[in-house]
């Protein structure tokens, strides 16, 4: 069951997309996000499945994982579908039956709004799995920083990511563990209706917050100890640098985007 | 002169509670491997976080290189000169790519980007793990997340390491590789260790052992001299190593051996010998 949960979930290539800088990356993924709410046309979204096409060619990671990432969603998109079929008016009855009717608006709305959600899922998802989790931190942080005059606290907020990433994997592992041992004493976590497996899992929750509590405590030593202090005087290893080619492509895909966006 | 300093050492968590460390006075030198071994709650752990300013003594006063810890300003130049290494291996790792782990506290030394990754490759090196380094810690051993916890401390150059129980949670193997990790540095490196631990076989090759009990140093002195002492140590709850408990078992039942046997090899030959 944990196992299917993929979050995150960094595929190392040597392509195009991942020698990218991660701040480029995000900043296309913005321009994309925009362009999705600005399209009111089906040409507009043939562009933008061509523009993903594209990336997922340069970045050598098999569609599979795409739909992969798309899965979970399922159910909110195809709900996002029925409620617009079957809510949204107007336009020119296609199908009725008593009392359900689907116009011509809904179809519209229906089809794109899902369309909507799954090039953004597909869209981000590639990402994630083209930038390793700490690029993507570092790649945040950076673009965060002229918040900081704000009051933004971009360091921690990218300190904060990283560590949950870091730590994804070992609660999980812990989480099988305790199941494990629960499971040993005779809980039961599969059968019984909904409200009887939520309540399965709170032998599961607690133990497994309570030791998330005592390892920040450690974690939170373990920094201090090695001398750290917050993102003042803090100097990086692998400091993030944009070439030529960085530049190149958040033009291309600027000029693309937008006018994909505003013509179509 | 001594590298760590401490001079009558009180510590309490909050002003109304029991005294956790009393009346300790100590000296580390300079390139010394002091053990300290001491039952559960006698204050190791405490001790070992006052070495490095994350406790301030209550009473008295800790110098590390004649630098107090009380100094507010001093407290980023010591946290640098010792290093900590913690019990459990999953929760000292802060990053998720071993490299960037071991380079966490260059980073925070504000060191330039080439100095730092020389520093981590020859940290990783020390250890033994050089050929991890782009691995994700989470898929390694307890004994290899130990290392590069290790790791991520060389790479400050620190004097002095401070090992708060780390082989605690690994299997004899990992155990093992941790400490004969530290034994190579204090050696190689002449790094001066610390070592807090519950298994007094860690404690044989140590330059000076250091009992702890209820908060006061009980007893110190050459694992010689501690080991000899066997009525004291059961009363302080602690254990002789194997091998030495065995040869006093031996000698008990009539065997003409000498005292201060504490190694497998050793115990091995002196039998051999008494054919
Ligand atoms: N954060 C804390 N607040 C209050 N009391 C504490 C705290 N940490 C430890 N103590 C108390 O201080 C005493 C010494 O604890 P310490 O952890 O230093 O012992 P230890 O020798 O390291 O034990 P162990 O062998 O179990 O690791 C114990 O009685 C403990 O209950
Ligand atoms: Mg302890």
């Amino acid at each position: 069951m944990l196992d299917d949960i993929i979050i995150g979930q960094y595929i190392e290539r040597d392509s195009f997309i991942h020698s990218l800088d991660p701040r480029i990356k995000i900043l296309v993924i913005i321009f994309f996000i925009i362009t999705i709410f600005l399209i009111n046309a089906f040409t507009g979204y043939l562009f933008l499945a061509f523009f993903i096409l594209v990336t997922v060619l340069l970045s050598k990671i098999k569609v599979k994982y795409i739909i992969k990432s798309i899965r979970p969603l399922i159910f909110i998109i195809s709900f996002t579908l029925i409620v617009h079929l079957f809510m949204t008016r107007g336009g020119q009855i296609i199908w009725e039956w008593r009392f359900l009717k689907i116009e011509e608006e809904g179809l519209r709305m229906g089809l794109f709004m899902s369309l909507r959600l799954i090039f953004l899922v597909s869209y981000t998802s590639l990402l994630t799995l083209t930038t390793s989790p700490l690029a993507l931190t570092d790649g945040l942080e950076s673009l965060l920083k002229p918040f900081e005059k704000i009051g933004l606290p971009a360091h921690e907020l990218a300190m904060m990511m990283s560590i949950a990433l870091r730590f994804i994997p070992t609660l999980l592992e812990e989480a099988q563990k305790i199941m494990k041992a629960q499971k040993a004493r005779g809980a039961d976590f599969e059968s019984g209706n909904l409200i009887n497996k939520a309540k399965s899992l709170i032998p599961l929750l607690v133990p497994l917050f309570v030791n998330a509590f005592r390892r920040a405590d450690d974690l939170a030593l373990a920094m201090e100890a090695r001398c750290y202090r917050g993102g003042e005087g803090r100097s990086r290893m692998n400091a993030l640098l944009l070439v030529n080619k960085d530049y190149i492509v958040l033009a291309l895909s600027f000029v693309y985007l937008i006018s994909v966006g505003i013509f179509l | 002169m001594s590298l760590i300093n401490i001079e009558n050492l009180h510590y309490r968590y909050n002003s109304k509670g029991n005294w956790v460390l009393k009346e300790v006075d100590l000296e580390v030198n300079s390139g010394e491997f002091v053990v300290i071994v001491g039952h559960n709650g006698s204050g190791k752990s405490t001790l070992a976080k006052m070495l490095n300013g994350l406790l301030i003594p209550t009473e008295g006063d800790i110098e590390i290189n004649g630098r107090s810890t009380k100094d507010r300003d001093n407290i980023w130049n010591i946290r640098q000169q010792v290093g900590m290494v913690f019990q459990n291996p999953d929760n000292q790792l802060i990053a998720n790519i071993v490299e960037e782990d071991v380079a966490f506290g260059p980073e925070n030394l504000g060191l330039e980007s080439m100095k730092i990754r020389d520093r981590v490759d020859w940290a990783l090196k020390e250890v033994g793990m050089e050929e991890f380094k782009r691995h994700a810690p989470h898929n390694l051993s307890g004994g290899q997340k130990q290392r590069i916890a290790i790791a991520g401390v060389l790479a400050m150059k620190p004097k002095c390491l401070v090992l708060d129980e780390p082989t605690a949670m690994l299997d004899p193997l990992g155990r093992k590789s941790v400490i004969s990790t530290i034994e190579k540095l204090n050696k190689s490196l002449g790094m001066t260790v610390v070592h807090i631990t519950h298994f007094m076989n860690e404690a044989i090759k140590a330059d000076r052992i250091i009992v702890m009990d209820g908060g006061r140093v009980a007893l110190e002195g050459t694992p010689k001299d501690i080991f000899a002492k066997v009525n004291q140590i059961k009363k302080y709850n602690l254990d002789l190593p194997q091998v030495a408990q065995l040869a006093l078992e031996l000698q008990k039942s009539g065997l003409d051996l000498p005292d201060d046997i504490f190694e497998v090899d050793r115990l091995v030959n002196l039998l051999c010998s008494l054919k």
